[in-house]
């Protein structure tokens, strides 16, 4: 049997069409290029050196044994903030999706809560654990008069990390148990299982596979953290941190590039187990839809003790974000609370606040269309069109998700600084903001990937084919058809690529040059001093904008969305 | 009303795929030699998977043939693309776009060939009149129900006015009564226009009142190709028999020959058939009966035993059993006629022009 003529025939009817074409040689280019590339260097970077190929880099860096003990330190930390995150995360699902809540505040704390991971900056938190619980932290110091409490090291990044990521895991742990169906438990319970039986036989058993993704996917998180290590890691360091500080403090960049592939390889074996081990497993365990609507559990001894726990974590998490605001409001945080403007206006006059918001929102605002409109490309392919290098793209641009900041910073530092394989070729894109807006656009392509290949899955195939049938070539298919029928998917891809930019730091900051302000870099870098105030402040309008980004987005969604569109004029 | 119908050819056509399970290449057609003639109507029949809803894809351009060309007049079309081609196709879940309201669904393929908006507007207007939707061109899609969902799916593919028109089990997704409705409408709109068709179904009852040839699929082979009277007459093997309509198979032996008729023995007994099928003296040879030609009465050609009988209304539902072999019958119009109960001896019988060899 040979399948030659049919291939052959694909192929060409590929080539008779010169949009799909140069789409996908430039997405293979630019995938290359921009995330490819850039690990392949660090790669021979690490193992070239001045005389040809060489172990010796490595043997180096691992000689170090302030390297070691950061590896030891990034395993610990990311260990026990996986197990947290997805505990918690956990807990908050089987609440929701559980659990009689009935109040309007419940419901409100909980999607506050999984608004949050959208709308944070990072190192927002670790700001406000310091200002709580640190020296002068408000509750060590004025509620329990502990003068000289240490929040920074292990368990400041732990907690840190585990209330940033843990709302992941509960979006995560939503999805799965909304697919349980009830029939299975309510077997269960028919057959003279008490709840807690029905949950460690019956629940706990199906989501187990999803437990254990949701604790890959915050390790790995954990691990490329770059931000709250560096704030409140103190002397504690880890990989991400320990890389940074090779390049900006000992300028070894060898040996940076060394450290980076360590940190990739840790990473990547996680993704790869993550994404091809347990994902596929944690969705194959449950098939069946749920048939209908679950009984709640109404029962005062699993619902109070349940809702307070949860409502007690998530007051604490929205008090830390509110922290921040008030943090730039009081004269001295810790000594002085009457209430100031003065580190608004500092901003402004003295930190080059505007210039800040300017860059940083320019970059972003050029990313994050370009970002939207590749990720729905790249979803559009994935799902709707077959060809050969379907899946390069695919990989690629799933990879991108599993490359720390850090180590993209770094390849972007080794890869572009002397032009492409140091030949000088495209020199001239390092230092400006077109590289800037570049890594703003790899760095948020997976997530916009990921949601658009979701949205087009549910779209029946027959439709595009329909008007494919119809005389339509590729453009007219996507521009006409696709687009429009994953509205809603792009505008929200647009926003988070928009917020995720805005708020990058990991990447970014080792490639940023003095001539570009990025608000996130000034943030760093007055918490880094110590002048909370300033820091607060660009904090507070850098969470405005973004929770302002977000606010519009739904607001668009519900005047332009398909659903939105389709649900009035059936009404109408 | 269609520019210029075309007929179709399909030349040793085969489409290899991968069982998803076993990692082994299979034949989902195999060497399918098929001719339809200009302003035909053809239904490609079979069960699920015999490969009739790829053959329809291939002509339709979303698959192309490993082996093999498909010609659409005179032109060979395996390099062009679906876009390029003069098919237009009903799809089994319409496929309407939702985002678009009917007209500018039923507009959606002319604009693309950039005619002008007035033209545009007759052609939608007039082709909604013929499916009966006039004044439904401001409804959203998901407004209609099935039924309207599916006129439009037709006003969609009629109004590009296609060498070819391709249904993919277009009314599968409709409850029965309408399905009968809508048949007769996609027939009577066929013909007046005067249009190609080709047709998937696995509904044997849909293929016999739509079509002008039925093609029968098994396994990826094409088996019969004939008019419906031939396929249900004249079936070739004992699928097509089995398949479309029921089917009584007794097994024998030809014991003589005379002309084209002669004897059969069945359990002992003598039959007598018109047509031996070029079955020769000492040939195994199957009876093929359908139900209704066969009649439970006291004398007859063959002695049975009855061991089921049902009243369902139209018709008296018996099996009997003629030495070790069941014969299913049905008894129309029971009313006035004598009634065997289960356990009665008696014979069946039928004429020797109703029989089958196979």
């Amino acid at each position: 049997m040979a399948r030659n003529q049919g291939a052959e025939l694909d192929r060409k009817k590929l080539m008779a069409d010169p949009i799909m074409v140069t789409t996908i040689a430039v997405l293979i280019a630019f995938l290359t290029l921009f995330i490819l590339y850039p690990l392949a260097i660090l790669m021979v970077d690490s193992v070239v050196g001045d005389r040809g190929p060489t172990l010796d880099i490595f043997r180096r860096v691992l000689a170090m044994p302030a390297f070691d003990k950061a590896i030891a330190n990034t395993l610990r930390v990311g260990f026990l903030v996986g197990i947290l995150a997805s505990l918690i995360g956990l807990l908050f699902a089987y609440v929701e999706e559980y659990v009689q809540l009935k109040t309007r505040f419940m419901d409100g704390l909980f999607k506050v809560v999984s608004m949050l991971p959208v709308v944070s900056p990072p190192f927002v938190l670790s700001l406000s654990v310091i200002m709580l619980f640190g020296k002068s932290g408000i509750i060590t110091r004025f509620l329990l008069g502990i003068y000289d409490n240490n929040v920074y090291g292990f368990w400041g990044i732990a907690l840190v990390q585990t209330l940033t990521f843990f709302p992941v895991c509960y979006m995560m742990f939503r999805g799965l148990l909304k697919n349980i169906d009830p029939s299975l438990e309510e077997a269960a319970r028919d057959m003279g299982a008490s709840r807690w039986k029905v949950f460690t036989s019956v629940t706990f058993p199906l989501i187990l596979p999803g437990l254990g993704n949701a604790f890959l996917v915050t390790f790995i998180e954990s691990i490329a953290d770059f931000a709250n290590p560096m704030l409140i890691g103190g002397s504690y360091d880890t990989l991400a941190t320990s890389i940074y500080l090779q390049i900006t403090g000992a300028y070894d960049k060898q040996g940076a590039a060394a450290m980076a592939v360590v940190l990739l390889f840790i990473t990547l074996v996680m993704f790869v187990v993550q994404k091809y081990v347990l994902e596929a497993k944690s969705t194959a365990t449950l098939t069946g839809k749920a048939s209908r609507a679950r009984m709640l559990i109404t029962d005062a001894s699993v619902r109070i003790p349940l809702t307070i726990l949860c409502a007690a974590l998530a007051i604490f998490v929205v008090m830390m974000y509110v922290c921040v605001p008030f943090g730039a409001l009081f004269r001295t945080w810790g000594y002085d609370f009457t209430l100031t403007t003065k580190w608004f206006k500092q901003v402004f006059t003295m930190h080059h606040g505007l210039e800040a918001f300017r860059d940083s929102f320019v970059l972003s605002l050029v990313a994050s269309p370009i970002t939207a409109l590749l990720s729905m490309i790249i979803s559009y392919l994935v799902v709707k069109r077959s060809f050969r290098a379907k899946g390069f793209i695919e990989a690629v641009s799933m990879l991108a998700m599993a490359v720390p900041g850090t180590v993209l910073g770094v390849g972007y530092i080794r890869g572009f600084s002397g032009g492409i394989f140091h030949t000088g070729v495209l020199q001239g894109l390092y230092g400006t903001g077109a590289i800037l807006v570049i890594v703003f656009i790899v760095r948020s392509l997976p997530t916009g990937t990921r949601s658009g290949i979701s949205a087009l899955r549910q779209i029946d195939k027959s439709i595009e084919e329909s008007a494919y049938d119809m005389g339509a070539n590729s453009l007219q298919v996507f521009m006409t058809v696709t687009l429009p029928l994953i509205k809603d998917s792009f505008l929200s891809g647009l926003v988070t690529a928009f917020v995720r930019s805005i708020t990058a730091i990991s990447a970014i900051i080792l490639l940023v040059t003095p001539q570009f302000l990025l608000i996130t870099v000034q943030i760093n870098e007055f918490a880094e001093k110590g002048a909370y105030g300033v820091a607060c402040a660009f904090a507070t309008i850098l969470i405005i904008i973004t929770y302002g980004a977000v606010l519009l987005m739904n607001l668009a969604i519900k005047r332009f969305g398909t659903s939105a569109k389709l649900t009035t004029e059936v009404e109408g | 009303m269609s520019k210029e119908k075309k007929g179709v050819r399909l030349e040793h056509i085969s489409k290899i795929y991968q069982d998803p399970k076993t990692g082994k290449d299979f034949y989902a057609v195999h060497d399918a030699n098929i001719s339809i003639e200009p302003g035909e109507f053809v239904t490609l029949l079979g069960p699920s998977g015999c490969g009739k809803t790829t053959i329809l894809r291939m002509i339709a351009g979303f698959e192309s043939p490993d082996e093999g060309e498909v010609y659409l007049g005179n032109e060979a079309i395996n390099e062009l693309t679906p876009n390029k081609r003069d098919t237009a196709m009903v799809f089994q879940s319409y496929a309407l776009l939702p985002h678009y309201n009917i007209f500018d669904n039923v507009a959606y393929g002319l604009k693309l060939r950039k005619m002008d908006k007035a033209t545009i507007r007759e052609k939608v207007i007039n082709i909604l009149g013929l499916v009966g939707l006039e004044g439904m061109e401001d409804r959203m899609t998901n407004q209609l129900s099935g039924g309207q969902q599916q006129r439009v799916a037709l006003a969609r593919a009629l109004v590009l006015e296609p060498g070819v028109l391709l249904f993919d089990e277009p009314l599968s997704n409709l409850d029965a009564k309408l399905r009968v409705d809508m048949r007769t409408e996609i027939r009577r709109i066929q013909h007046n226009a005067g249009i190609t068709a080709i047709y998937v179904t696995h509904d044997q009852s849909e293929a016999m009142a739509l079509s002008d040839k039925i093609i029968v699929m098994k396994k990826g082979l094409v088996d019969q190709i004939g008019d419906p009277q031939t396929i249900y007459y004249h079936p070739v093997d004992e699928f097509v028999a089995d398949f479309i309509g029921e089917s009584n198979f007794l097994r024998g032996t030809v014991l003589e020959r005379d002309g084209k008729g002669g004897v059969i023995e069945v359990n002992g007994e003598r039959i007598t058939v018109s047509d031996t099928n070029g079955r020769n003296v000492h040939d195994a040879a199957t009876l093929v009966l359908r139900p209704e030609s066969v009649h439970v009465e006291d004398k007859g050609v063959m002695r049975c035993k009855v061991t089921l009988s049902r009243f369902m209304g139209h018709y008296q539902n018996y099996h009997v059993l003629c030495g070790d072999q069941l014969v299913k019958i049905t008894e129309f119009n029971p009313k006035n006629k004598k009634i065997y109960e289960a356990g009665d001896e008696a014979y069946v019988n039928f004429s020797a022009g109703d029989v089958h060899v196979l």
